[in-house]
C-alpha cells in the first residue's frame, strides 16, 4: 500500500460499511489502538536547520531510519529534537519523499554524496520517482565508470607470483608494462606496415621490358617478393602461436575477432605453399591472396581510435540497419518509377528496374556519375525528387552515429546497453515485488498477527495452554512490530475476505488449487472430517473443513491443516477435500450462523484452534493446498494423482 | 503506340500532380496557406478548478466530528488531491491502492456515486466528510440508509437482483484471481440469491428500504459490524 495514501485509509475502511449487509458471517475484530496518541510536531534539526512535520508522516515508511525505532538513537533530550549531522539540503529531498511518497533527485547534487545519504536514511533508490529516474541512472553510470577508468590505471603495478603464462599475456595485452613487451609491440608493427606496403607495390607496374606490356613489380621481382612475404608470415604465426599460448582461455581466445583476423591473414600464405602450380587451382589462389588485405585489420589491437570505431559501428547497428533499410525501400522505389518513365524515351539505358537500382543509388548519395541520365520530363522530374529526398535520407540516421561515436570515444565504454537493460529489468521486478510485497504482508500477518489478536482478546487462561509453544513471545513481538498502518490495512482486507467468502492466497497455491479444482468430483461433505475432535458448537463443525470457511479470529496457523502430507494415495482421497463451496449446503450452513450465539461460537473457535495445534499431522486424508503453516510444514502437497 | 504515348503523358500529369501537392503541403506547413479547418490545437485546457471547503465552524455543525478531526481529515485529503476536489479517476486510484490484489475500480466507481451526493461528478471536501459522518458517527439507521443508497444504483428506491449482482461483482473482483476456494463464475450470483432470501420479505424480486432496514436490524451479524469502525478516526 502506497503510503501516501495513508490518509485515506480511514476512508477506505469506514466505506468497508457497504460491505456488511452483504456479508454472511462475523467480521473479524478491529484492532485495536493500542495508544491514542495525538498527531505531535517532530523537530529535525539537520546540521542547524530545523525541519518540521507530523511524527505521522515519518511514520509512514516504517523500514526506513527516520519511520523507525532508529531515529531514537539521535535524540537530543535538551532540545528535545532529533538532531542529524548530515547535509541538510540533500534532506530536503528525504524529507519530502515522506510527505509526497516520491522521491526526487536534485540535479545539481553529486550523485554519490547523494547516494550516501539516502543509503544513511535506509531508502532504496530505486523508487525514485519516473520523472528524475534517468537523470540518476545517467549519473550513477558516468560516476562508475569515471571510477572503473581510474582503477584500471592503477592496475599497472605488478603482481608477484605471476607465472610466465601470465606475464607474457600481460604483456600483449598491455605492451606498456616492460621493455620487452614494447619492443615486441613495435617489432609486429612495423612488420605489419611491411607486409601491407608490400602487397600494395606488388601490383605497380614497374619497368617494362622492351617489346612486353608492362609488368607489375611483383612479377618482376617474385623472388624478393616472396622472401618478404614469407618473413612477414613467419613473424605473424609466431605471434600467434605465443598468444595462443599465453591465453588464459585458449577456447575464448580462438574465439576472438582478433584472432581470426590473424588466422585469416596468415593462412593464404600456407594455402599458397601447399597449393601446387596447377591452373586450374590458381584462379582461386589468386582470389585468397585478397585476404592477406586483412593484415590492415591488425593495426587496430595498436589503435585505440581503431577499436573505438570499431565499438561505434557495433552498437550502432540498430541505426545503421535502419539506415540501410529505408534507403533500400527508396531505392526500389524510384527505380521502378524511373524505368517507368525512361521506358518510352529511345536509346534508354534504363533497360530494367535493377538496371535502374544503379541510377537510384548515384543520384540518392549525390554522385551524379553521369553514366545514366532521364531524358523525358517525367523521368527528369522524378529524377530530382529522387536527389533531393536521397539528401534527406541519408543525412538523418547519420547525425546518430556521429554522436555515437563521440560518446564512445569520450566515455570508453563497452557493451553499456546491455548492463543498463539488466538493471531496468532488476529495477521494474525490484517495485513489482515492493507492489507484491503489501499483498504478502498481508497473508504473513494473517498467519502471525491474526492469531495474536485472538490471545489478547480471550487473555488467557488458553494462553496457559500455549506455553508449549515457544513461538508465543516473538509473537506478541510481531504483533507489536507491525505499524498500527499495517494492522488496520490488513483488517480491511480481512473483512472484504470474511464478505465474500473467500480468502486471499499467492500465486502459487491458486495455480495449485486450480489443478486440484480440476480433479475434483463434487461429493458430499465427509464424516472424516469429523476427526476434528473437540469441536462442539454447531457452528463450527463445518469451520472444521478448513478449506472454506475461513475463520474470523484464529485463522491463522490454527486451522490451515498442518496436515499436508503428500498423498500416495489417489483420487479417491482428494474428492473428499471440497474446494468450492456447495451452494445448497452452504446456504443452510449460513442460517445456522444467525441462530448460533456469537459469542459461543467465538470460544468455541478459539478452543479449536488451540486443540488442533498442539495436535501436529492427525492423519485426515486432506491434503490441499493451503498456506503454510510455519518452518515446521514446509513441505508442499503435490496432487500426486497427476 | 498509342499506349506508349499515354503512358509517357501519364506519368507526366503524374509527376506534375505531385510536385503540386508538395508545394501546397510544404506552404500550408509553412503558415503561409491554412484551409478551413478550425485549429483547435491553441484551445488550452481548463486550468484545474480548485475549490475551497466551508469554513471549518460550518462544517463542525453540519457533521458529528471535531474540529481536530476535521483538520486530520482535511490534511489527508488535500494532501491526496491538492486541488480540493476528487475526480473518479483520482478516487478509483486511490481506493485501488488498498486492495493490490485486485481490480477496486468498479465498487469505487459505486462508492464514488454514494460519496457524490449532488452528483457533480467530483467529490468535494464537503461531500467526503458528510458521508464519513455518517459511516463514522451516524445511527445505525443512517448506516444503513447510506448501504441502501450505495446499493440502489439508479437510486429509485429500490434495489433489484441487477444491481445487487453488479455490487457484488465489484465486490468479487476486489478480491482478484488468486483466491482460496478459487472464485468462480456463479459465486455472486449465488451471493445474490442468499441475500435476496433473507431481504426480501415480500418475495416480489426487489427490496425496499423498509425491508432492507428491518431485515438488517434483526440481524446480529450485521448490527455488530456497523458499530466496528466507531473508533476509526
Amino acid at each position: 500500500m502506497a503510503a501516501g495514501v495513508a490518509a485515506w485509509l480511514p476512508f477506505a475502511r469506514a466505506a468497508a460499511i457497504g460491505w456488511m449487509p452483504v456479508a454472511n458471517l462475523p467480521m473479524p475484530v478491529a484492532p485495536a489502538e493500542k495508544s491514542k496518541r495525538q498527531d505531535e510536531l517532530i523537530i529535525l534539526n539537520v546540521s542547524g536547520r530545523r525541519f518540521q512535520t507530523w511524527r505521522n508522516t515519518l511514520d509512514r515508511y516504517p523500514d526506513t531510519l527516520l519511520g523507525s525505532s532508529e531515529k531514537e538513537f539521535f535524540y537530543n533530550e535538551e532540545t528535545k529534537e532529533y538532531f542529524f549531522d548530515r547535509d541538510p539540503d540533500v534532506f530536503r529531498s528525504v524529507l519530502n519523499f515522506y510527505r509526497t511518497g516520491k522521491l526526487h533527485y536534485p540535479r545539481y547534487e553529486c550523485i554519490s554524496s547523494y547516494d550516501e545519504e539516502l543509503s544513511f536514511f535506509g531508502i532504496v533508490p530505486e523508487i525514485i520517482g519516473d520523472c528524475c529516474y534517468e537523470e540518476y541512472k545517467d549519473r550513477k553510470r558516468e560516476n562508475a565508470e569515471r571510477l572503473m577508468d581510474d582503477q584500471e590505471d592503477n592496475k599497472d603495478a605488478k603482481l608477484p607470483n605471476m607465472t610466465f603464462r601470465e606475464t607474457m599475456w600481460r604483456a600483449f595485452e598491455n605492451p606498456h608494462t616492460s621493455t620487452m613487451a614494447l619492443v615486441f609491440y613495435y617489432v609486429t608493427g612495423f612488420f605489419i606496415a611491411v607486409s601491407v606496403i608490400t602487397n600494395v607495390v606488388e601490383t605497380v607496374p614497374c619497368g617494362s621490358v622492351p617489346n612486353q606490356k608492362e609488368v607489375p613489380c611483383g612479377e618482376r621481382y617474385t623472388v624478393a617478393f616472396f622472401c618478404m612475404d614469407t618473413a612477414c608470415v613467419m613473424i605473424f604465426t609466431v605471434e600467434y602461436l605465443m598468444r595462443l599460448f599465453a591465453a588464459p582461455s585458449r577456447y575464448r581466445f580462438m574465439r576472438s575477432v582478433m584472432s581470426i583476423i590473424d588466422v585469416v591473414a596468415i593462412l593464404p600464405y600456407y594455402i599458397g605453399l601447399v597449393m601446387t602450380d596447377n591452373e586450374d587451382v590458381s584462379g582461386a589462389f589468386v582470389t585468397l591472396r585478397v585476404f592477406r588485405v586483412f593484415r590492415i585489420f591488425k593495426f587496430s589491437r595498436h589503435s585505440q581510435g581503431l577499436r573505438i570505431l570499431g565499438y561505434t559501428l557495433k552498437s550502432c547497428a540498430s541505426e545503421l540497419g535502419f539506415l540501410l533499410f529505408s534507403l533500400t525501400m527508396a531505392i526500389i522505389i524510384f527505380a521502378t518509377v524511373m524505368f517507368y518513365a525512361e521506358k518510352g524515351s529511345t536509346s534508354s539505358k534504363f533497360t530494367s528496374i535493377p538496371a535502374s537500382f544503379w541510377y537510384t543509388i548515384v543520384t540518392m548519395t549525390t554522385l551524379g556519375y553521369g553514366d545514366m541520365v532521364p531524358k523525358t520530363i517525367a523521368g527528369k522530374i522524378f529524377g530530382s525528387i529522387c536527389s533531393l529526398s536521397g539528401v534527406l535520407v541519408i543525412a538523418l540516421p547519420v547525425p546518430v552515429i556521429v554522436s555515437n561515436f563521440s560518446r564512445i570515444y569520450h566515455q570508453n565504454q563497452r557493451a553499456d546497453k546491455r548492463r543498463a537493460q539488466k538493471v531496468q529489468k532488476a529495477r521494474l521486478a525490484r517495485i513489482r515485488l515492493s507492489k507484491k510485497g503489501s499483498s504478502t504482508a498481508f497473508l504473513h500477518s494473517k498467519r502471525n498477527g491474526l492469531f495474536n489478536e485472538v490471545l489478547e482478546l480471550t487473555h488467557l487462561p488458553y494462553k496457559m495452554n500455549l506455553s508449549e509453544q515457544s513461538s508465543t513471545e516473538e509473537e506478541q513481538q510481531l504483533s507489536k512490530s507491525t505499524s498500527l498502518l499495517e494492522s488496520q490495512h490488513h483488517h480491511l482486507l480481512h473483512c472484504l475476505e470474511k464478505t465474500t467468502n473467500h480468502e486471499f492466497v499467492d500465486e502459487q497455491y491458486y495455480q495449485q488449487s486450480y489443478l486440484e479444482a480440476g480433479l475434483q468430483n463434487y461429493s458430499s461433505q465427509s464424516p472424516s472430517l469429523s476427526s476434528q475432535d473437540g469441536v462442539t458448537g454447531t457452528c463450527c463443525t463445518r469451520r472444521s473443513k478448513k478449506h472454506h470457511t475461513p475463520l474470523p479470529n484464529a485463522s491463522g496457523p490454527a486451522h490451515m491443516p498442518p496436515l499436508r502430507h503428500a498423498h500416495p494415495r489417489g483420487l479417491q482421497e482428494l474428492s473428499t477435500i471440497h474446494i468450492q463451496p456447495l451452494s445448497t449446503s452452504r446456504s443452510s450452513l449460513n442460517m445456522r450462523v444467525d441462530d448460533a450465539a456469537p459469542l459461543n461460537c467465538q470460544s468455541s473457535q478459539i478452543t479449536t484452534a488451540i486443540i488442533s495445534i498442539p495436535t501436529p499431522p492427525v492423519t485426515t486424508p486432506e491434503g490441499d493446498a493451503h498456506l503454510p503453516v510455519g518452518p515446521a510444514h514446509q513441505n508442499v502437497v503435490k496432487v500426486s494423482a497427476l | 503506340m498509342l499506349s506508349a504515348i499515354w503512358e509517357t503523358e501519364g506519368l507526366q500529369t503524374l509527376g506534375i500532380v505531385v510536385l503540386v501537392f508538395a508545394s501546397i503541403k510544404l506552404l500550408h506547413l509553412l503558415g503561409l496557406i491554412s484551409f478551413e479547418e478550425d485549429s483547435v490545437e491553441d484551445e488550452l485546457e481548463l486550468s484545474t478548478v480548485r475549490h475551497r471547503p466551508e469554513g471549518l465552524q460550518q462544517l463542525e455543525a453540519q457533521t458529528r466530528f471535531s474540529r481536530k478531526e476535521l483538520q486530520i481529515l482535511y490534511r489527508g485529503f488535500k494532501n491526496e488531491c491538492p486541488s480540493g476536489v476528487v475526480n473518479e479517476e483520482t478516487f478509483k486510484d486511490i481506493y485501488s491502492q488498498f486492495f493490490p490484489q485486485g481490480d477496486a475500480s468498479t465498487y469505487a466507481h459505486f462508492l464514488f456515486n454514494a460519496f457524490d451526493t449532488d452528483h457533480n461528478g467530483s467529490v468535494s471536501f464537503e461531500d467526503f466528510v458528510m458521508g464519513l459522518s455518517i459511516l463514522l458517527r451516524g445511527t445505525v439507521q443512517e448506516k444503513l440508509n447510506w448501504a441502501f443508497n450505495l446499493y440502489d444504483i439508479n437510486k429509485d428506491g429500490y434495489i433489484t437482483k441487477e444491481e445487487m449482482l453488479d455490487i457484488m461483482k465489484a465486490i468479487y473482483d476486489m478480491m482478484g484471481k488468486c483466491t482460496y476456494p478459487v472464485l468462480r463464475e456463479e459465486t455472486p450470483r449465488q451471493h445474490v440469491e442468499v441475500f435476496f432470501q433473507k431481504m426480501d420479505k415480500n418475495k416480489d424480486g426487489v427490496v425496499t428500504i423498509d425491508e432492507f432496514i428491518d431485515c438488517c436490524q434483526n440481524d446480529e451479524n450485521i448490527m455488530r459490524s456497523m458499530q466496528l469502525f466507531e473508533s476509526v478516526l
